[in-house]
């Protein structure tokens, strides 16, 4: 087990430096040097290669790419000279907001497709099943913008019970306690998520019902909501670690949608005004910080399921 | 699905169909279809498709519709004679605007599938048979492409290049390979194995040769399936793009950016500007879907049902 976790997170390792490459690369290209952006838009181009030649931005791109590297190991996420503030200080700012409202949708989708998936499994080809698979067919095609205006036709305007526009304090606590406004964007982003989980869950929970030793608990006379309970359940949320792994970079996407439909001032919302400012800083660093997020994220679900799963454990 | 089998007339093997074709067995591409065609939902999606298709490729040539001029006397109007699904803001007609917006949403799906597709499919092919280092290396890359989000890339490229019907088919294609490549190369690494290859190799077969003539055309079920999933996906980064406002310009549509301005207006009760158009992007994905399951269940034998 330790040398498959040790290739595992050397793998991560590999994965990382190479996001890292390729981000540099994308910003090198695009955004080469800010001495526009820091000189204006008049400045000669003897005073630009002056300023590139003072700040290093003339250098060989290995070089200036080291360099980048060296500042990112020290948490140097660039400066965004559009906000005149660093990266790293513009994404902290938010990042506990779209943290929570990322984090309840996760929660939430969680909660609703596991017993979803498993009552869809044993109620397999009922009217429940029917309809709960047209349903999550629905969503799966829909894009998370048309399920919020959706939501918000419903839930804000036909019957005013919550509010259109998520909340706009910048304090967490308040946040959190107006749920008014916070629950049609956390729903929004958990919908979308339930309909790819609960197919999922249903799928594996029909190949646990098939094996053996669901037969061996209802042969010895196990009651059924017994043989659910102790034998089906943990079995068939095993895949399920490896979805959510899997999930992020939807959830990312799904976050930067719902942010900007419900004006709500997390991560997403700042990438998209700077891509209104095409401010590249912010938008590279967002994306590299997206991109770290979800290896880490798959590695957490691989160790995690390693511990979950014996079966791994010994191979 | 719960297709319904009994109907299914029984296999002819061994005996010769009347219409007089000699065909003892069936090949696995007529089962796989007579499996796709029993599939309801399939054919649901086909149907769909087709009528999207016609909608908007052949609806211009029958349906002219102003969308050149703004006519703001005509602006947000309501449903009616001349206008079947309303005009927008500036005049234009809405269902000149969703057949318009429906061509190149399906261009530039298809177009974007296509080369996630060529180009997953060479990384996987070129993995999977050499092997070893050169393997480890294409992996890795894929890996690196897949953790990077998807729409972020995009969006990016939009606002510095521009959106336009091929340079996001290049973006969305170009970013959407990974996929397509670990399914290519996880097929080849047990077709590699079969005698066929074995003996093609025998034969003097080069590598290249391999790929094109039993490689690719073995593993071409797999690639047919992730194809529609990709336009599907292809059609919804699109809208994606649109509705944030990064989308197609003037002359081509975006049904994102349709849904977009309308979504404006919810509160004025023009619901002629958001429904049809969201119900419009809500269908041409789900039609794909629908094919894209059929054609699994159909392609896989595992999964077929005979």
């Amino acid at each position: 087990m330790t040398a498959y976790l040790l290739r595992r997170l050397g793998t991560s390792i590999v994965v990382l430096i190479g996001i890292s490459i390729f981000i540099y690369l994308l910003l090198h290209a695009i955004y080469p040097s800010p001495a526009r952006d820091v000189l204006g838009l008049r400045a000669s181009s003897a005073a630009v290669d002056a300023w590139n030649k003072q700040y290093g931005y003339d250098r060989p791109v290995i070089e200036q790419y080291l360099s980048y590297m060296n500042g990112l190991i020290h948490g140097n996420l660039g400066y965004s000279y559009a906000e005149n503030q660093t990266v790293g200080s513009l994404l902290q700012e938010r990042v506990a907001r779209s943290a929570y409202l990322s984090g309840m949708a996760l929660l939430i989708a969680i909660l609703v497709a596991l017993p979803l998936g498993i009552f869809q499994a044993v109620k397999r080809n009922s009217l429940g099943d029917n309809i709960a698979t047209s349903l999550a067919f629905i969503l799966y095609s829909m894009p998370s913008f048309a399920l919020g205006l959706i939501l918000i036709q419903v839930f804000a305007l036909s019957f005013p019970l919550l509010s259109f526009e998520a909340s706009q304090s910048t304090s967490l606590p308040t946040v959190i306690a107006d749920w008014r406004a916070m629950l049609l964007p956390i729903l929004t982003l958990a919908l979308i998520q339930v309909a790819s989980f609960s197919r999922y869950m249903r799928s594996s929970s029909i190949d646990v019902l098939a094996q053996d030793y669901i037969k061996v608990a209802r042969a010895k006379g196990l009651p059924e909501r017994l043989v659910l309970m102790r034998h089906m359940v943990r079995n068939a949320s095993l895949p399920m670690i490896t979805l959510i792994g899997l999930s992020l970079p939807n959830l990312l996407a799904g976050n930067l949608v719902t942010e900007y439909l419900f004006n709500y001032q997390g991560l997403g919302l700042l990438f998209y005004d700077s891509l209104g400012k095409a401010d590249y800083p912010v938008l590279l660093a967002y994306t590299l910080v997206g991109a770290v997020f979800v290896v880490l994220g798959n590695l957490v679900a691989d160790i995690a399921l390693t511990m979950a799963d014996p079966r791994i454990r010994l191979a | 699905m719960a297709g319904n089998h009994a109907s299914l007339p029984p296999l002819d093997v061994g005996r010769a169909p009347e219409g007089g074709e000699v065909g003892a067995v069936q090949s696995g591409w007529r089962l796989a279809l007579r499996e796709f065609s029993s599939n309801r939902l399939a054919v649901v999606g086909v149907a769909l498709l087709l009528f999207f298709v016609i909608f908007s490729f052949l609806g211009p040539l029958v349906y002219h519709a102003n969308l050149l001029q703004a006519n703001l006397i005509d602006a947000h109007d309501p449903p009616g004679a001349g206008h079947p699904v309303g005009t927008d803001i500036n005049g234009f007609d809405v269902l000149g605007q969703l057949m318009k917006g429906g061509q190149d949403a399906l261009e530039i799906g298809f177009f974007a599938a296509l080369v996630a597709i060529v180009v997953g499919a060479m990384v996987g092919a070129v993995a999977g048979l050499a092997g070893g280092i050169v393997d480890t290396v294409l992996m890795r890359i894929t890996d690196i492409f897949l953790s990077i989000p998807f729409l972020f890339v995009v969006l990016i490229l939009a606002v510095k290049f521009g959106a336009s019907v091929l340079s996001l088919s290049l973006v969305i294609g170009g970013f959407s390979w990974q996929v397509p490549a670990r399914l290519v190369r996880g097929e080849v690494l047990t077709i590699r194995e079969r005698d066929f290859v074995l003996a093609a190799r025998t034969a003097g077969s080069g590598n290249w040769r391999l790929i094109r003539r039993h490689l690719l055309p073995n593993a071409l079920g797999v690639m047919i399936v992730n194809v529609t999933f990709q336009v599907a996906d292809a059609i919804l980064a699109v809208a994606y793009v649109g509705f944030l406002g990064f989308g197609l310009h003037y002359p081509n549509i975006d049904w994102g950016d349709m849904l977009s301005d309308g979504s404006g207006y919810l509160t004025d009760g023009y619901w002629w500007l958001i429904w049809p158009v969201l119900t419009c992007i809500v269908l041409t994905v789900m039609a794909l879907n629908f094919i894209g399951d059929a054609l699994r269940d159909s392609l896989d034998v595992r999964l077929r049902r005979r």
